[in-house]
């Protein structure tokens, strides 16, 4: 598993703070409250590798998927495509952006509001193409370039598809238009922001196939970012887990899933649900203890972003914010948790 | 297993629209609520779950309409009260003090310019206008500690809630005038999957203090096989299994169910490769013939595409409490 591929992307110090508007008295205020949505975020994107980023709504992992798409300007940080910094305020709609879109491009969560209702799958697919030039010259060109997207995405024959509108089609195939829209620039990474989430059961392991088999062929590097531990474990080789703005342990999917390290992380696994856990009825529940909710972002918990709810505090998680630590079973492997101090010394 | 019914469908069918042009949302639906038990419905979008929710209640909205069949209520010691023909003043006695129901999207049903404590209390307003000021706002401060919320919360408006909290303050009311039967329509669908345990904790707990039934809906198979007693499984607007949850988990019959279970990717045991099922939900205004899962079944044989199964105990297999409408497991030969 310790294979290392090509770096892509890369997040250093990765910070989007929101400023919150001034209501009433504030306004004479001098202090500017912000949202610390992400804070000091490091992230790798490998070819052909899937990078799952799992935390709980509220967490910050959408801002960061369009923090790496550069739909937001951030506020501090880098981003490295290729080793190259891209231009911390590079103006939506520049020629650099649009560079840059070519090869980092996203898919939504809800493919009912992603496409747009009036257009068919043709214009969909074909305005991407043109945008990023390579609908070719001539008709036959342009559509044999369709039909290769749809084929990748397995909507064939490409004909039954092309001229049907959003609403005539199911979720999955709107989903599957979606992807294929994203492949038209030719990406090199893919920015998943909870692809399957919107979707009905049955059908969103066909999509995490899809795009498991898309990876492989098409050497992509995915970055996965889902509330759903267990599907992160299947479809992703590396986890990492988010915790009110801040990452909490990183690791591979396996390691991370099956032995947690983080006390967020255990409470994010114990709280899936496990149909082996049934002990006839729901009497297994009542057992286990409240739990609190995530803090304010406004005001975040000095220290540990997560102290006030976590099982195992000391008085140093109070003050002091723990730096990432080796937890010692696997190599890469790590936790932002006090816990493992000693693990490394 | 106790067998006191609470609730009992008897082949209901709802429709949206009428005449020809009618769609069959629901069809020939039977089941019973046993009294103290948490059942659970699942089915993907479409399968008519909710339909059939509203459908009992009598809360459809047009163009919907019951086209068929009976939904017969048991009140303890009393007699059986016909849902579907009551008056709209014994609808309105009937609604919430015996039947309640969490909605869809919760979050959002609680109205946004009014206080926690002017929606709860209208409740109690509504239905039990003997009560002084003073005993509502107590009953108020009541329920919400019941559902976990400090009382402090009374005053807040629903924005300054959040989205867990905002499910526990709609619980709360359902439970209000002590219901004998909940409906939960995807109550924890919006929310994480911590606070979704958290809040089934709570539901778990006040049912054993309360001992009311719950109909559970959801599209999340693993969560009810957790959480439930047994399990209905509906497909097509048809209820094509029907078996205790730990029954059905180890050992489902339908092919339907069997895919459901695998769409789902374990958090323990070994990881293996997942299909879920292949095709899509049918479109209702042109059902398959037959059994309306035999486009996508992988066990598809002659008479799937040519006749209805009917929901029945399986020949080979002994003991009441299962039932599935499959051509693969027969139903034994009796009245039902």
């Amino acid at each position: 598993m310790t294979v290392t591929t090509e770096v892509v992307l890369a997040a250093e110090g990765l910070t989007k703070h929101f400023p919150v508007r001034k209501r009433g008295r504030e306004l004479l205020s001098r202090t500017n409250h912000v949202v610390h949505a992400v804070d000091d975020v490091d992230l790798v994107l490998r070819r052909g590798w899937v990078t799952a980023l799992v935390g709980e709504s509220g967490s910050g992992k959408s801002t960061v998927a369009r923090l790496l798409a550069q739909l937001y300007p951030r506020t501090s940080g880098d981003i490295r495509l290729h080793g190259e910094s891209a231009a911390v305020s590079t103006a939506r709609g520049g020629r650099r952006f649009r560079e840059y879109s070519r090869k980092v491009q996203m898919i939504f969560q809800d493919p009912f509001a992603s496409l747009n209702p009036v257009h068919t799958v043709r214009y969909h697919l074909t305005r991407a193409l043109r945008i990023h030039g390579r609908a070719g010259k001539g008709k036959q060109e342009l559509h044999s370039a369709l039909a290769e997207l749809l084929g990748r995405v397995q909507l064939t024959p490409a004909e039954s598809y092309l001229d049907k509108y959003p609403h005539e089609l199911s979720g999955g195939q709107r989903q599957r238009v979606a992807i294929a829209r994203a492949l038209a620039a030719d990406p090199e990474a893919l920015l998943a922001d909870e692809p399957v989430s919107m979707l009905d059961v049955s059908i969103r392991l066909g999509v995490l196939n899809l795009l498991r088999n898309l990876k492989e062929r098409l050497n992509l590097a995915i970055l996965y970012i889902t509330h759903d531990i267990a599907s992160a474990r299947y479809f992703a080789d590396d986890t990492l887990v988010m915790y009110a703005g801040r990452m909490v342990e990183g690791g591979d999917s396996e390691t991370v899933t099956q032995h947690p390290a983080h006390p967020y992380t255990r409470l994010l696994v114990d709280s899936a649900p496990d149909p082996d856990r049934i002990t006839g009825s729901a009497q297994g529940l009542v057992q286990e203890e409240g739990v609190g909710e995530p803090p304010s972002l406004i005001t975040p918990p000095d220290g540990c972003r997560f102290h006030p709810r976590c099982p195992f505090v000391m008085d140093k998680c109070r003050t002091a914010l723990p730096p990432r630590f080796d937890v010692g079973d696997t190599e890469t492997h790590w936790a932002a948790c006090w816990l493992f101090e000693e693990a490394k010394a | 297993m106790k067998t006191d019914p609470v609730l009992e469908i008897k082949g209901l069918s709802v429709d949206y629209g009428l005449g020809n042009q009618a769609v069959r949302a629901v069809r020939d639906v039977s089941l019973t609520l046993n009294r103290g038990e948490v059942l659970g419905l699942a089915g993907e979008s479409g399968s008519g779950k909710s339909t059939l929710a509203y459908g009992l209640t009598r809360l459809l909205p047009p163009p919907g309409v019951v086209s068929a069949g009976k939904v017969i209520y048991y009140p303890p010691g009393g007699e059986p009260v016909d849902v579907l023909s009551l008056t709209p003043a014994g609808l309105r006695e009937f609604r919430w003090a015996e039947t309640s129901i969490v909605f869809q999207g919760a979050m959002n049903s609680l109205n946004p310019v009014y206080k926690v404590s002017t929606q709860l209390i209208d409740v109690l307003e509504a239905h039990q206008p003997g009560m002084s000021r003073q005993a509502r706002t107590a009953r108020a401060r009541e329920l919400l500690k019941m559902v976990g919320i400090s009382e402090d919360r009374l005053d807040a408006y629903p924005h300054q809630l959040s989205g867990g909290m905002r499910q526990r303050v709609m619980i709360g009311m359902a439970l209000a005038l002590e219901p004998k039967i909940v409906i939960m329509d995807e109550p924890t669908t919006a929310l994480d999957v911590v606070m979704q345990r958290q809040i089934l904790r709570q539901l778990v707990d006040l049912r054993k203090r309360f001992d009311f039934s719950v109909l559970f809906i959801t599209h999340d198979l693993s969560l009810l096989v957790e959480f439930s007693d047994r399990i209905a499984i509906m497909y097509g607007g048809r209820i094509v299994e029907q078996a205790p949850a730990s029954v059905l988990y180890r050992d489902s019959l339908h092919p339907y169910s069997d895919g459901l279970l695998h769409s789902f990717p374990a958090l323990r045991g070994p990881r293996r490769d997942l299909v879920g099922i292949p095709g899509s939900p049918p479109d209702l205004r042109s059902m398959p013939s037959g059994c309306s899962f035999h486009p996508r079944c992988p066990k598809a044989f002659d008479p799937c595409s040519v006749d209805v199964p009917v929901l029945g105990t399986p020949a080979d297999l002994q003991g009441p409490a299962r039932k599935v409408a499959c051509w693969l497991h027969p139903i034994r030969n009796s009245a039902d």
